[in-house]
């Protein structure tokens, strides 16, 4: 009798065999890496991102990430809709990983006992070996540890691809993240100027499709595994049941809302690696908008509005002018409202009366 | 800290409570095809408190101005919402639509999903059946029956002629200090108690309907009389752990707010029976009223 657990396993451990071959050190001239220096960093939960020079002091170097994978229930919505997640490191987005250009990014991924599935990682910011997926397939109970170089700047997607239909399975549950090439000498402006950032935030978008009963509740299932028929389904028709940031309806709003101060300058870094979405900061722009997410391509001006194509993480730097409730929304309104994509910034400080004022305050219309 | 007591020290409470025996006795029982909602009957009293709707002096932002209502009457209010099998036998009769509700819930919890205009059709329907005049409580109304429970608008907030954003920022901050978590599903009636006044579920997690339509007033910049009013009756005030305002046809909780803070779980009703004096009481027990 073939359970459904053995079943995903089957797929997963094929994948696995055709890994196991090209493990071995590749052939092309290499440099002597082994003199460079290492940095062990210490990843956070998004938002927020871990320590980082803007500017990077010295030479390339190694730098080493650590990636626990978790299988677990995740409640996504105020209603208590559960989805059998799929994380990197515990959250939804995985955390973003930021190295220099140059920089070789050394990731240790683990996938313990305790999970079911089979797992991988492919980084688009990593070149050969489908990203390193082809390199990273680990069963429950491995772990496994790549290196690349990250030859080019810009904010880059990772996320799970273990292989045929198990590949958007494991994204629309929650299996992406991005990372930050930083150029070595920082980021830097349409006209080639410095330009730093105060605070940054790394925003993941996700869509998921919930099955739901006959009367329309969204369903829980027991397992991943047990859900995965239901969950293909509504996945082909293509509209997601949420459309959240960090992983579920409201996770940055309230006690969770970003905050800045007015004079502050933000780096938004904003992943989304299934599907577009356009991001908008209510109230106000994207003073420079790397849309693409590449530093190399000088950076868009004054947007009021920027596309993210599925598959890709861009970036926008804005200086806060005025305080207030900032919504950052995906400006398909629907899916702002009605599916979850919305955001808060908190802002402090002094009014500028000269950017807006309320001239007269709502009154009847005057009559004659 | 409770939302509940949010206001407490505030709302003078000038009501005392009828005995729910003694109140719940429909008049006309007897000729009724439903029988009578339980009831409670608050003997006349007072309230000190926050008028509903968006006030401004000067062109900003104002407080909701306090004030004391006196209740010349008695108000006979139900002791429980509406539920969910009282409002099926209006849908059964052909008199209300199915209430927007797709969860499993007990019979016996408040109706959910209904919006302002099912809440009245309900009411027309309910009055027929009983021969009784019934209707949703106006705001105030609600504020006087729900006592000890009655938490009203967000205060706190600040005002700052020069900086609005300092409003937009406190009262943003006053709502997520309120720290509600969503408690999506209703339950059965009674599940969050009674207050002082023996009257059931108030400002658990169905917000309740008033006909209190939502009105801007402007008021004299000295403070006395109002220089202005529009209302807006395509809008409602709703109230529960907090107050909130939603047009008459949204019956989601969390798709009517436009407040950036949480919104309601649930949106149900009760009802206040109108009483019509002694003379037109006997003329209805005739059949001729």
């Amino acid at each position: 009798m073939f359970t459904r657990r053995e079943a995903l396993f089957g797929v997963a451990i094929g994948a696995a065999a055709v890994a196991a071959m090209p493990a071995f050190s590749a052939t092309a001239p290499q440099a002597d890496i082994s003199a460079l220096p290492r940095e062990k960093i210490k990843l956070v939960a998004p938002p927020f991102v871990h320590p980082h020079d803007q500017v990077a002091k010295g030479g390339p170097k190694i730098v080493e990430f650590t990636m626990t994978i978790e299988e677990k229930p995740v409640v996504i919505d105020s209603d208590g809709t559960t989805l059998n997640a799929m994380t990197y490191n515990g959250s939804i987005p995985g955390p973003l990983m930021v190295v220099h250009q140059d920089d070789y990014l050394e990731l240790t991924l683990i996938n313990p006992d305790t999970n079911s599935l089979a797992h991988n990682i492919d980084f688009h910011a990593a070149t050969g070996a489908l990203g390193g997926g082809e390199l990273t397939l680990i069963n429950p109970g491995e772990q496994v540890t790549l290196r690349f170089k990250a030859t080019r700047s810009g904010t880059f997607v990772y996320h799970c691809a273990p292989g045929g239909a198990m590949i958007p399975w494991h994204v629309v549950s929650g299996m992406s993240g991005a990372i930050m090439v930083l150029p070595r000498d920082g980021l830097r402006n349409d006209k080639g100027e410095p330009v730093k950032y105060d605070k940054i935030f790394y925003i993941g978008e996700n869509d998921f499709y919930v099955p739901r009963d006959e009367k329309g509740n969204f369903k829980n299932y027991e397992s991943a595994g047990d859900g995965y028929d239901d969950i293909v389904k509504v996945m082909r028709g293509l509209i997601p049941t949420h459309v959240v940031f960090n992983g579920k309806v409201g996770s940055l709003t309230g006690d969770n809302a970003m905050k800045a101060k007015v004079g502050e300058t933000v780096l938004i870094v904003h992943s989304q690696a299934n599907r577009d979405t356009r991001p908008h900061l209510i109230g106000g722009h994207g003073d420079y908008v790397w849309e693409q997410g590449k530093f190399a391509n000088p950076p868009a001006k004054d947007l009021e509005t920027w596309f993210i194509r599925g598959g890709s993480a861009g970036s926008a730097l804005y200086t806060f002018l005025q305080p207030g409730v900032y919504a950052y929304v995906n400006h398909n309104l629907i899916e702002a409202v009605e599916l979850g994509a919305t955001a808060h910034f908190m802002v402090e400080g002094e009014w500028n009366d000269d950017l807006m004022t309320q001239v007269e305050a709502p009154k009847p219309i005057a009559t004659n | 800290m409770s939302p509940f007591i949010l206001k407490v020290a505030s709302v003078a409470m000038a009501a005392a409570t009828v005995p729910m025996g003694l109140a719940a006795i429909g008049w006309s029982g007897h000729r009724q095809s439903h029988p009578a909602a339980m009831t409670v009957t608050l003997v006349p009293g007072s309230i000190t408190y926050p008028l509903p709707g968006e006030f401004l002096s000067d062109g900003r932002p104002q407080a909701n101005p306090r004030l004391r209502r006196q209740f010349n009457k008695s108000i006979e209010i139900m002791a429980y919402q509406v539920s969910v099998s009282d409002y099926a036998n209006c849908v059964a009769a052909g008199a209300c639509q199915p209430a927007q509700e797709t969860r499993a819930i007990p019979s016996n919890a408040p109706v959910t999903g209904v919006s302002y205009l099912d809440a009245n059709a309900y009411a027309q329907w309910y009055s027929k059946a009983t021969g009784d005049d019934w209707r949703l409580p106006s705001d105030e109304e609600w504020a006087f029956a729900a006592a000890e429970r009655f938490a009203g608008e967000f205060e706190g907030v600040e005002n700052d002629a020069n900086n609005p954003a300092r409003r937009w920022l406190s009262s943003y901050k006053a709502e997520v200090d309120l720290n509600r978590k969503p408690d999506p599903l209703p339950k059965g009636r009674g599940s969050f108690g009674f207050n002082s006044l023996g009257l059931a579920d108030f400002s658990g997690n169905v917000w309740e309907w008033t006909s209190t339509c939502y009105i801007r007033t402007t008021l004299a910049a000295d403070g006395n009389g109002v220089v202005s009013s529009v209302d807006n009756c395509g809008v409602h005030v709703l109230e529960g752990l907090h107050r909130a305002y939603m047009s008459n046809f949204v019956s989601d909780g969390k798709s009517g707010g436009c407040a950036v803070g949480t919104p309601p779980d649930n949106l149900g009703f009760r009802l206040v029976r109108d009483h019509r004096g002694w003379a037109n009481r006997i003329l209805g027990y005739l059949g001729i009223a």
